[in-house]
Formats: C-alpha cells, sequence, structure tokens
C-alpha cells in the first residue's frame, strides 16, 4: 500500500476519469439535477456519500461471493445491497439529523437508479483485486478511495455544470431544436473536452 | 401515462420508435446511449441484450404485479430484473465472447437502466402481460434503433467506415464499408467522449425538430418520467415540481409568471404594470 498511489487513485478519479464527463456514469443527474448550484451541491454530497459508502460494504461481499464460488450473483446482490443502503441511510437521516435530510435526503431515492454507485463497486472489485494488490487491506483502502474520488468527481463535475447552466438561462439566443436537453448536452460535450486535457496527467 | 392503456396493439409496438422514443424524447437510459455508441456493432449489441432484459422483465412484472405488495415493489422489481440480467450477461460470456468485451461494465449496468425500470413503473404494472410484451419490445426496439443511428453517425465521421466490426463472430475482421475514408481521415474525437455527448444533442435537436407541434417533447428533466417518481419523497416533488413542464403553454405560462415574479420583486410598482408590457410583446 502506497501513498503515493492512494493521492494518484483521487487525482484520476476527480480529473483524468471523470465519472459523468470521461466515462459516461450517472449521467442522468448530472443532466437532470444540474439545474442550480444548490441542487447540484446537494446531489453531489449525497452521491459522494453513497458511492463510499457502498464501495465500503460491497468490497467485502465481493469477497465473500468468490470464497463461496458464486460471483455471477454479483449484479443482483450488489444492486439489492445498494438499494438497501440507501434506505437505511435516509431512514437514519431523518430519524437522527433532521436539518441534513431536509437538504440532502431528499435526492436520496434517486441515487439507487444512479448507474454510477453500481459502476464503481463493480469496477473497485475488477480494479482492486487481492490477487493483483497483495492483500486484502491494501486493496481495501484502494477501493474505497476509489468509490470517496468518483463521488468527489461527480460532484465537481456537477458544480461546473450547474454554474453554466445558471448562465445559460435567461442570457442565451438558444436555436429552437437546441432548447432544453440538447444545449446542456451541447454545453456537457464542451466540457468533456476540456477534461480531456487532463488524459495524459497518469 | 394512462392514456396509454386503451391503446391498440400496434400502437403499443410502435410507440416506442419515435414518438416516445425513450432516449431521444422520455431522456432516459442516458448512459449507456452515450457509452456503447462508438460503432453500429457495439450499439446493436447493447440495444438487444438491453431489449432481451426488457421484455422479460416486462413479463414477469406484469405477471405478478398483483402479488408484490406496493411499499416493496421498487426492490422486487430491481430483483427480477438483475436476475435476467445475470442470465444475458452469462449467455453473452458464454456465445459471444467479443461482446462481452466490448460492452464491459456497461452490461451488468443494465439493472439500473431507467428505461427498463421505468417501463416495469409506468406500464408492465398496470397493464396485461402481452401489452407489456409488446411495449418492452417496442421501447427496446426504438432504444436500438436510436443506438444504431448514433453508431452510425460516430463511426461514419469517427473512423470513416460502416459497419466494421467481428458481427458476433459471424463475419470475423470485417473492416466496414468506406464511407467517407477515401475523402478525409477519421475524426476520431467522434468516437471519444465530447462526440457522444455532441452526436447524441444533434440528433435530439433532429427529433425536436421532425416532431415538432406532434409529440409532447420534455423541455426540461422533471418528475414525470422519473423511474422512481411515485417512490420519491413529498420534499423533493414539490422542489422540481416546476420542472415538470411537458409543453410548450406550460413553459410559457411558466415563463411569463416567473418575469412578472420577478419584477414584482424589483420594484412594486413595475409588478402592476409587467402583465400589460408582456402582452404588448405578444
Amino acid at each position: 500500500m502506497s501513498f503515493t498511489k492512494m493521492i494518484l487513485i483521487i487525482i484520476s478519479m476527480v480529473l483524468v476519469n471523470n465519472y459523468p464527463l470521461a466515462q459516461f456514469l450517472g449521467i442522468c443527474p448530472f443532466l437532470g439535477v444540474s439545474k442550480d448550484l444548490d441542487s447540484a451541491k446537494g446531489m453531489g454530497i449525497a452521491v459522494t456519500l453513497v458511492m463510499g459508502l457502498a464501495s465500503i460494504v460491497t468490497f467485502p461481499i465481493q469477497q465473500l461471493l468468490l470464497s463461496c464460488g458464486i460471483e455471477y450473483m454479483q449484479t443482483v446482490v450488489f444492486i439489492l445491497v445498494i438499494a438497501a443502503l440507501v434506505q437505511f441511510i435516509e431512514m437514519f437521516m431523518k430519524k437522527n439529523m433532521p436539518a441534513l435530510y431536509t437538504s440532502l435526503g431528499i435526492y436520496l431515492p434517486l441515487i439507487t437508479t444512479n448507474c454510477a454507485v453500481l459502476g464503481v463497486c463493480i469496477s473497485n472489485t475488477e480494479d482492486y483485486t487481492v490477487a493483483a494488490v497483495g492483500s486484502f487491506g491494501a486493496a481495501y483502502v484502494y477501493a474505497i478511495l476509489q468509490g470517496f474520488g468518483g463521488g468527489l468527481g461527480f460532484w465537481f463535475a456537477m458544480m461546473i455544470m450547474a454554474g453554466v447552466r445558471t448562465k445559460l438561462q435567461d442570457q442565451s439566443a438558444i436555436p429552437k431544436a437546441f432548447q432544453g436537453v440538447p444545449i446542456i448536452l451541447t454545453t456537457a460535450a464542451i466540457l468533456s473536452l476540456a477534461f480531456m486535457g487532463f488524459s495524459g496527467m497518469i | 401515462m394512462e392514456e396509454v392503456q386503451k391503446k391498440s396493439k400496434l400502437s403499443i409496438l410502435t410507440n416506442g420508435f419515435i414518438k416516445e422514443n425513450p432516449v431521444l424524447v422520455l431522456v432516459i437510459g442516458t448512459c449507456p446511449t452515450l457509452a456503447t455508441s462508438t460503432s453500429v456493432e457495439t450499439g446493436l449489441g447493447m440495444g438487444l441484450a438491453a431489449t432481451a432484459v426488457l421484455v422479460c422483465s416486462n413479463i414477469v412484472i406484469s405477471a405478478l404485479h398483483k402479488l408484490i405488495p406496493d411499499k416493496v415493489r421498487i426492490p422486487c422489481f430491481i430483483t427480477v430484473i438483475a436476475g435476467f440480467v445475470t442470465i444475458v450477461q452469462m449467455l453473452l460470456q458464454a456465445f459471444v465472447p467479443s461482446l462481452y468485451s466490448a460492452l464491459g461494465l456497461y452490461l451488468p449496468l443494465i439493472v439500473v437502466n431507467c428505461i427498463i425500470l421505468g417501463r416495469a413503473e409506468m406500464f408492465a404494472s398496470k397493464n396485461t402481460m402481452g401489452d407489456s410484451a409488446l411495449d418492452g419490445l417496442g421501447m427496446g426496439l426504438g432504444f436500438t434503433l436510436t443506438l444504431c443511428v448514433m453508431g452510425s453517425i460516430r463511426e461514419i465521421l469517427g473512423s470513416g467506415t460502416w459497419l466494421a466490426g467481428d458481427w458476433f463472430g459471424l463475419a470475423p475482421g470485417f473492416k466496414g464499408i468506406p464511407i467517407l475514408s477515401n475523402f478525409i481521415p477519421g475524426m476520431s474525437i467522434m468516437t471519444m467522449v465530447p462526440g457522444g455527448f455532441f452526436v447524441f444533442a444533434c440528433v435530439m435537436a433532429a427529433v425536436h425538430h421532425l416532431t415538432r407541434d406532434k409529440s409532447k417533447i420534455r423541455k426540461d428533466f422533471g418528475c414525470s418520467a422519473c423511474a422512481m417518481e411515485s417512490s420519491c419523497s413529498p420534499e423533493r416533488k414539490a422542489l422540481e415540481s416546476g420542472a415538470c413542464a411537458v409543453d410548450e403553454k406550460t413553459m410559457e405560462a411558466m415563463k411569463i409568471a416567473k418575469a412578472a415574479e420577478e419584477k414584482s420583486v424589483a420594484a412594486k410598482a413595475a409588478a402592476a404594470s409587467a402583465p400589460v408590457s408582456e402582452k404588448e410583446e405578444k
């Protein structure tokens, strides 16, 4: 387990392999909830939280599945675990942190179907297998960092997108056919073009 | 979606092609659309895999929807879908390994494809098994069609050829039909991430232009087509209720209302004259 590698994972997930802008994961909330900075912030924090916690929970489960020889059940088990986890976080927040719930909790039900969450859990198990990394502990730490890093990258992209969209709404003359979703996609295209500049970093 | 119930079998099938095309009109399932439309081959493979899952899950869910308690229906639907995704995943891995590795991560991610959960929630849990199967087939083929169109554009612009690929082992090493490669070098940006967003934007704009006045185009995202709509918390719905506009009239009305509101905040005296000035503009 090396400290450099841990830093590199975070940089890679936030800039180089940014989930919405470089890997096409989590596009639906990226386009749908980036209407203004407040909701982008709420969604970003909620996704970061859930992606990190989902990585923490699903990585040991994968080892369990492997030891039982039923790794083909991965998809079914992971999605159910994520759905249950999101439900638990929501219930916990509602009971113990009502103030946080009103600002973040409302985004939680949407996160179950966010493909970035299931995506990060599956790619954790592919990228950091115990055999390749050496020890379970190191692989586990890398997987957790990849989970939180992916969430941070998503949050970062959401904030940029929301910032651009608040400027887009009232001051621009958009062609009629491009109004609505197409102009948002064009914006995302230019943003992802900018993020391609990071591709040589690692 | 209640109005769908009384329609004929044919219109249920063709509904998904253009009028309610899941990707271009309802704007759901965007991640696999962008990620797997780099060539016609992967697009077609993804589309057919998703169609198979969609038809099977629609049939099973419409058969079971009376047995499933309302409160736990979303987890139940997800389990059914995940089961079928696993079956498709294992079949592809065994029989079409090249496609299995080309689709990679996006194959298990069919589980969280909003099209499948959305159709389960909006159609299959309210209709008969036959109708649900037809709806699944129509929506799936609409998805496949969109992927193939986008795949064609990206492949022709990106590499200059069309229909290149192994074609699931049927034509190994097929170089594709040269379309642009004799004239200009390929623009590889089109097969990369920005090209995906840009081609998607252009195809969607073309559909908006062609179907103007004929179908309900979503000007913005909202709760109406979201798969999680019924399980979503009321606070969030209230927050987003302004975004659920589906047609032009509502949008116009909202714009006017918003403008008037802003003016009233700016100055009370101006608020009184705001409706008058807007009528003059029209």
